[in-house]
């Protein structure tokens, strides 16, 4: 088995602990830390009871830990812009799952490839994982002047970070549909809904080329696409394939969780987490490269 | 309740564009909010009919953005005090910042019933820049009291100056309605108001038993103009008003003239009367009656049967595109068969 790649989180609520059971689950990654500042939460008392190292002295003891290079950051974009200057001082490599945007916005499927340098790399939103895709996919058809998102999650899925973020959610959403998606304009829009039993999270992407599309290209675009999000977001499907209404092109899109920690239909935890996992995956291939320690075997 | 004083916020210029897809012209506004500021009414209403931001696919682009409409309104009112919408989850933080700039005073503050934490930046900001916030919780109908309740004192502890109770859909009854405003007076201490739809007919009646309840504030619109058959018209309001001996400070025969501007501009479709009723009676959202009548057409299905199923969803204020999804299920069901 080859050496792994040592990483803490900060941040136990919901997205922290769906977080937590995904890295546990990664043979890439050793998990070492979990961080927060409320000593009797769920997901640090959760991290203990697994034998993991846990702290609620925020994060003051993962910049202690020198042998820990990289940092996924689940608590707010409040908190990121606090924590964002301290990691890069202590040499951290950080995955930041707020919608803060201190770093270069990474969706896995899109743009990996063109990040992999940054010590700083912000995840976009849970909308913007699940929709950035197929703005992106209609681009590579037809040039999108303008895009607009529009979130639907389960209240039940919106912790307070969500909650005390949402300005935040539509205009990080909204400017990476731009810089990753491509789209001339982007907009995005987020509503939460209570019903029960809680719905799956869903999304709807609006695109509007400079001229009508070619619908089988588009068709043939989003499909590949969907493939690419769905080998690391398995419950990512289309719900409504793209209707084509001469330069508006329309797709709605389902996430289902893979029930690491929260139910199914936190599809929108899900997708985000696991773009986490993704990146880190992909990162701790090249670090553990790098140190010329990779067992080729 | 004779010789109360009760203020009327008029909305035709905010939910009335959703009776004409969001299409007044800055110029209409200017008119029609000039009448109604020499009306005597206390506050008008003016942004997209899903609040600031609310410019989009999925709610229908408007013919000029927020800030042009009020500027166009903004000059032409003496003693009227000139309110916007916000959405959070649609408008943000900045579309606060420029209706402040345009001379805005009172910020409505609109979400779902049960989601009212998410409105604790959008009132904050607000209360800051020296606006009254009023604050709506929509849907109302599809909480329990207590959790209603919950949510209002929520918004009250983030500033709310008052708080109302949104019937989105059109479907509370007249007892239902005096049980949520008494509820909301007795856990309160800011003031209660009520947004009346009149998807059944039920409007007026129901911002009577809002009043008698003890609401301070009651929401009309000119002509009836809203989602879905419309909020409870000002105009009948204050006649009706009136003959109770509640004070509107609003001059009947001059809201009456300031109604009749929409009949000269108005371009809209007929709204379908079957549609309307059902979006009350199914408890389905107001604004969603010319989108479901779009998707109906195109998928060849009747809008009653797409308004039944979204009722059955219990889908909320904004979800304009599960009718695209419905609509689409719904079909391809049909060709199923």
């Amino acid at each position: 088995m080859s050496e792994r790649l040592r990483v803490a989180i900060i941040g136990p609520g919901n997205i922290g602990t769906d977080l937590m059971y995904k890295v546990l689950k990664s043979p890439q990654l050793e998990l070492c830390m979990m961080a927060g500042v409320v000593p009797d939460s769920e997901g640090l008392r959760r991290a203990a009871d697994l034998g993991i190292a846990t702290t609620a002295e925020g994060l003051g003891p993962i910049l202690e830990r020198r042998d820990i290079p990289l940092v996924f950051d689940a608590t707010g974009a409040k908190a990121h812009l606090a924590h964002a200057p301290l990691l890069r001082k202590a040499g951290k490599i950080v995955i930041d799952l707020t919608p803060a945007a201190v770093g270069p916005y990474v969706v896995p499927a899109v743009n990996m490839g063109d990040n992999f340098d940054s010590p700083n790399i912000n995840l976009v939103t849970c909308g913007g994982q699940a929709t950035i895709p197929i703005v992106a996919a209609v681009s590579q058809a037809a040039p999108v002047a303008y895009a607009e998102i529009v979130a639907t999650i389960s209240s039940r899925s919106a912790g307070p970070g969500t909650r005390q973020n949402i300005d935040e959610f539509t205009k990080t959403t909204a400017r990476a549909l731009e810089v990753v998606g491509k789209a001339g304009k982007g907009k995005a829009i987020i509503i939460l809904n209570p019903a029960e039993p809680p719905i799956l999270m869903r999304n709807t992407i609006y695109c509007e080329t400079t001229d009508p599309a070619d619908p089988d290209a588009v068709r043939a675009s989003v499909d590949r696409m969907v493939e690419v999000v769905r080998s690391y977001v398995p419950g990512y499907r289309l719900r409504v394939p793209p209707i084509i209404d001469g330069t508006l092109v329309t797709v709605m899109i389902e996430v289902q969780g893979q029930g690491d920690f929260l139910p199914e239909y936190s599809g929108n935890l899900d997708i985000i987490t696991a773009a986490a996992v993704g990146v880190a995956e992909r990162l701790a291939e090249r670090i553990i490269t790098k140190k010329g320690v990779v067992d080729h075997g | 309740m004779a010789n109360r004083s009760i203020r009327i916020v008029d909305t035709t210029l905010r939910d009335g564009m959703h009776s004409i897809a969001h299409q007044f012209s800055p110029a209409e506004m200017t008119t029609i909010a000039a009448a109604m500021d020499e009306a005597g009414v206390d506050t008008i209403e003016v942004s997209h009919g899903d609040g600031l931001g609310g410019s989009s696919i999925q709610y229908g682009r408007s013919r000029a953005s927020d800030q042009e409409y009020l500027q166009a309104v903004a000059p032409v009112l003496k003693h009227t005090k000139l309110a916007i919408l916000i959405l959070p989850g649609v408008g943000i933080r900045e579309d606060l910042h420029m209706a402040a700039g345009e001379g805005v005073k009172v910020a409505r503050v609109a979400t779902h019933v049960t989601e009212a934490d998410i409105a604790e930046q959008h009132i904050g900001l607000a209360k800051k820049m020296d606006m009254e916030v009023l604050s709506f919780l929509m849907m109302a109908h599809l909480a329990p009291v207590e959790e209603m309740v919950h949510n209002a004192k929520l918004m009250e502890g983030f500033g709310a100056d008052g708080v109302y109770v949104v019937d989105s859909s059109g479907y509370m009854l007249p007892d239902e309605v005096r049980e949520r405003v008494t509820a909301l007076r007795q856990a309160l201490k800011c003031q209660v108001g009520f947004h009346a739809h009149n998807n059944l007919g039920l409007a007026v009646g129901n911002t009577l038993a809002a009043i008698e309840a003890g609401a301070h504030l009651v929401d009309g619109s000119l002509r009836s103009m809203g989602g879905g058959g419309g909020n409870a018209p000002t105009e009948t309001l204050v006649a009706v008003l009136t003959r109770a001996k509640i004070d509107t400070g609003i001059d009947l025969y001059k809201i009456m003239d300031a109604a009749k501007f929409l009949d000269a501009i108005k371009t809209s479709q007929k709204a379908d009367p079957d549609a309307v009723l059902m979006l009350g009676y199914a408890g389905v959202y107001s604004s969603f009656l010319l989108h479901a009548a779009r998707a109906a057409e195109r998928f060849d299905l009747s809008p009653r049967e797409v308004l039944v199923e979204l009722g059955r969803r219990r889908v909320v204020g904004g979800q304009e595109d599960m009718i695209i999804d419905v609509a689409h299920e719904l079909a391809s069901r049909v060709a199923a068969r």
